[in-house]
């Protein structure tokens, strides 16, 4: 889950990582009453949870009130790729005199948290360590030891930072650690990090992307969460525990399992059709369940033909029939299914949906072939 | 033969008295797997399954007094790192650890325990280990799969359930069937599997599932160029996937350009392996 810029930064500033003066503002109006409060230049930030915020036109200095208003004004009504701007962020301006990087993450391969700091801040970071990978300094923190302080000395000295900077250097980085760790962050980002004209250290920007996995210890954290990045249907799929993800082909899908559904989207691909969806029903699931996933398949207009991948072990094939045909007793739908039921109480589901008007098949190949032909 | 689980595991299950827990019980007993003793805290001193299995309240008391040497974990994802450093620390030899929802953080500490102890992981958020016609250790489905020299490896639950059971309609038997999970950190990898499958003189072939994300299926491609000389044929997730999305495994996802399924089926082929373009093609390439 991606926090707000404003988010972040509240929570860093939390654990005694300095930022910026800020307010966040709904309306111009408002915007434009912090910014008389604060006095000077603002920065007026639009908060939408996509990269890029600054080229799309999202970000803008203003030199007082009455800019910040006007800005704000155009920020709140755009969208930054087909995303809405409901909040702008407004940080007192800050005199920059150089941009760098820190952020910390997980790295699958060590199963270990990495910290990493760069000089080249205020770019993305994954065009630095494409283009000049020996200017990100990285260092591996024990889980269950932290971070420690030879480390973050190692990554200022790897970055060329000034001594006197070290001591607040440190400090950051330590106050970023305890973040990272202490809301379950898969990502906590600080780019850039300034050093101002008067020779303090800020973070100007950042960014966290919190543990899904890990909510249920965060609740604060969790209510925190911003669903326009997701589809309508991918917010209902969620509160029905149903994994789905909306694609732009025209065959939906639902399988039981992320690995087979997956597959089966490869497969319908590879028989020349174009999913609509990834869907996965989860090990188990009831008839209810499988009912709600039906008709959130059947609300995207352009899905032409379904098919349905069960492969029964925890998950019974009858309760998925069953729910099928319940979902079907309240839509009224014209698009062709195909049904491939395999495993625990196939044929107790094949023959719950005899008298349906369904094709079934055997195989995963067949399936596939079958639902590409009826989307024709 | 086999590897990880056989006719001399006697397996623990933390979480036993639980749905999912009891549910598994009841069908790995059925399979025939030594089932000896399992675990929740608060009910040792009770039996289940008409009083065949008895349950205690640590992994150390039950240890001891059932002689355990293997543990399947089925509590809820929040409680999965106690039960894994509990395991762990009563010295449990192989610890299968099924649930879903680890946290990452969680999983990176239990692998720093677990690493410095001789212990072997496998998973979280996998469907356990399967050696046909001797042990079931999970929640894999015991009639799809024939005893054999084929040894399967895989980041998946029912597509795996999907390759047993083409193998099992080519009457093609399995020697061991190994789930390792779909989690961005887990226990046993690709690498720790094809290495005891190598050795494993019942193992004659290998089948490797795979999916988007993370770089293993390539790590696990340089090692079969290396160390690997029975036939591998493999099956990679998530060809269409789009990058940025997690797709619903906690380790499937295409992020900053790599996990791409293209880049892992490149690799695995130019290590000699042959990969199937969907997994009922798979008999056909052993």
């Amino acid at each position: 889950m991606k926090l707000h810029e404003y988010l972040s930064k509240r929570i860093f500033a939390d654990y005694g990582v300095p930022i910026p003066i800020g307010k966040v503002a709904e309306t111009p109006e408002e915007a434009e009453a912090v910014a008389r409060e604060m006095g000077g230049r603002v920065i007026v930030k639009s908060q939408v949870l996509v990269g890029g915020r600054g080229k799309a036109g999202g970000i803008k200095l203003a030199d007082g009130p009455d800019e910040a208003r006007e800005h704000a004004e155009d920020i709140l009504s755009m969208n930054i790729k087909g995303l809405p701007v409901r909040k702008v962020l407004i940080d007192q301006a800050v005199d920059i005199r150089e941009e760098i990087y820190l952020g910390i993450t997980n790295d699958r391969g060590e199963g270990k948290p990495v910290i990493m700091a760069s000089s080249e801040g205020g770019v993305d970071i994954e065009e630095v360590a494409a283009a000049t990978p020996e200017k990100i300094i990285k260092c591996h923190i024990d889980p269950m030891m932290g971070l420690q302080n030879y480390q973050s000395r190692d990554l200022a000295a790897g970055i060329d930072l000034p001594r006197e900077h070290w001591k607040a250097f440190g400090k950051i980085a330590h106050g970023l650690w305890q973040a990272y760790k202490k809301s379950d962050a898969n990502l906590a980002e600080i780019n850039p990090l300034v050093i101002t004209g008067g020779g303090e250290l800020l973070a100007v920007d950042g960014k966290m992307v919190i543990d899904d996995n890990a909510l249920f210890r965060h609740p604060d954290l969790a209510a925190m969460r911003d669903t326009d990045i997701e589809a309508q249907a991918e917010v209902e799929a969620r509160k029905h525990d149903l994994s789905y993800i909306k694609l732009d082909g025209d065959i939906g899908c639902m399988v039981n399992g992320a690995g087979l559904a997956m597959t089966t989207m490869d497969i319908i691909k590879l028989f020349g059709g174009e999913p609509a969806n990834f869907l996965d029903i989860g090990g188990g699931a009831s008839a209810e369940k499988v009912a709600a996933a039906l008709r959130i398949i059947l609300t995207d207009q352009s899905v032409k033909a379904i098919l349905f991948n069960i492969f029964g072990g925890i998950t019974r094939c009858d309760l998925v029939a069953q729910g099928i045909l319940d979902a079907l007793e309240d839509i009224d739908t014209d698009v062709p299914m195909v049904v491939r039921l395999v495993g625990t109480n196939a044929e107790e589901g094949r023959q719950l949906l005899a008298d349906a008007e369904m094709t079934t098949a055997d195989t995963l190949a067949e399936a596939a072939r079958l639902a590409v032909a009826a989307a024709e | 033969m086999s590897i990880l689980v056989d006719k001399n595991t006697r397996l623990l299950v933390q979480g036993i008295t639980g749905t999912e827990g009891l549910f598994h019980t009841e069908r790995m007993v059925a399979y025939g797997t030594n089932v000896v003793s399992g675990v929740t805290p608060g009910k040792g001193g009770e039996w289940v399954l008409n009083g065949k299995i008895p349950v205690f309240d640590s992994v150390k008391i039950a240890r001891k007094a059932t002689g355990a040497n293997t543990s399947v974990i089925f509590v809820p994802a929040r409680f999965a790192a106690d039960a894994m450093y509990e395991a762990a620390d009563a010295g449990i030899e192989t610890i299968v650890c099924i649930s879903e929802g680890v946290p990452v953080q969680d999983m990176m500490r239990v692998r720093q325990f677990l690493d410095r102890r001789e212990v072997r992981l496998v998973g979280p958020n996998c469907p356990g280990i399967l050696t046909p016609g001797e042990a079931k250790v999970g929640i894999i489905p015991g009639n799809i799969a024939d005893p054999g020299r084929i040894g399967v490896v895989s980041r998946s639950g029912t597509l795996t359930y999907e390759v047993l059971y083409a193998l099992k309609n080519l009457e093609m038997g399995v020697s061991t069937c190994v789930g390792i999970g779909g989690d961005p950190i887990n226990g046993t990898n690709f690498i720790d599997t094809l290495r005891m499958f190598q050795e494993d003189p019942g193992t004659e072939k290998i089948v490797l599932i795979g999916e988007i994300g993370g770089t293993d299926e390539e790590q696990a491609a340089e090692y079969i160029t290396n160390y690997v000389s029975k036939p591998v044929a493999a099956f990679i997730a998530g060809q269409t996937a789009p990058p940025g999305k997690r797709m619903g495994h906690a380790g499937a996802i295409v992020q900053g350009g790599t996990g791409l399924a293209e880049d892992k089926i490149k690799a695995l082929k130019s290590a000699g392996v042959k990969v199937a373009q969907h997994p009922e093609e798979i008999p056909s390439l052993l």
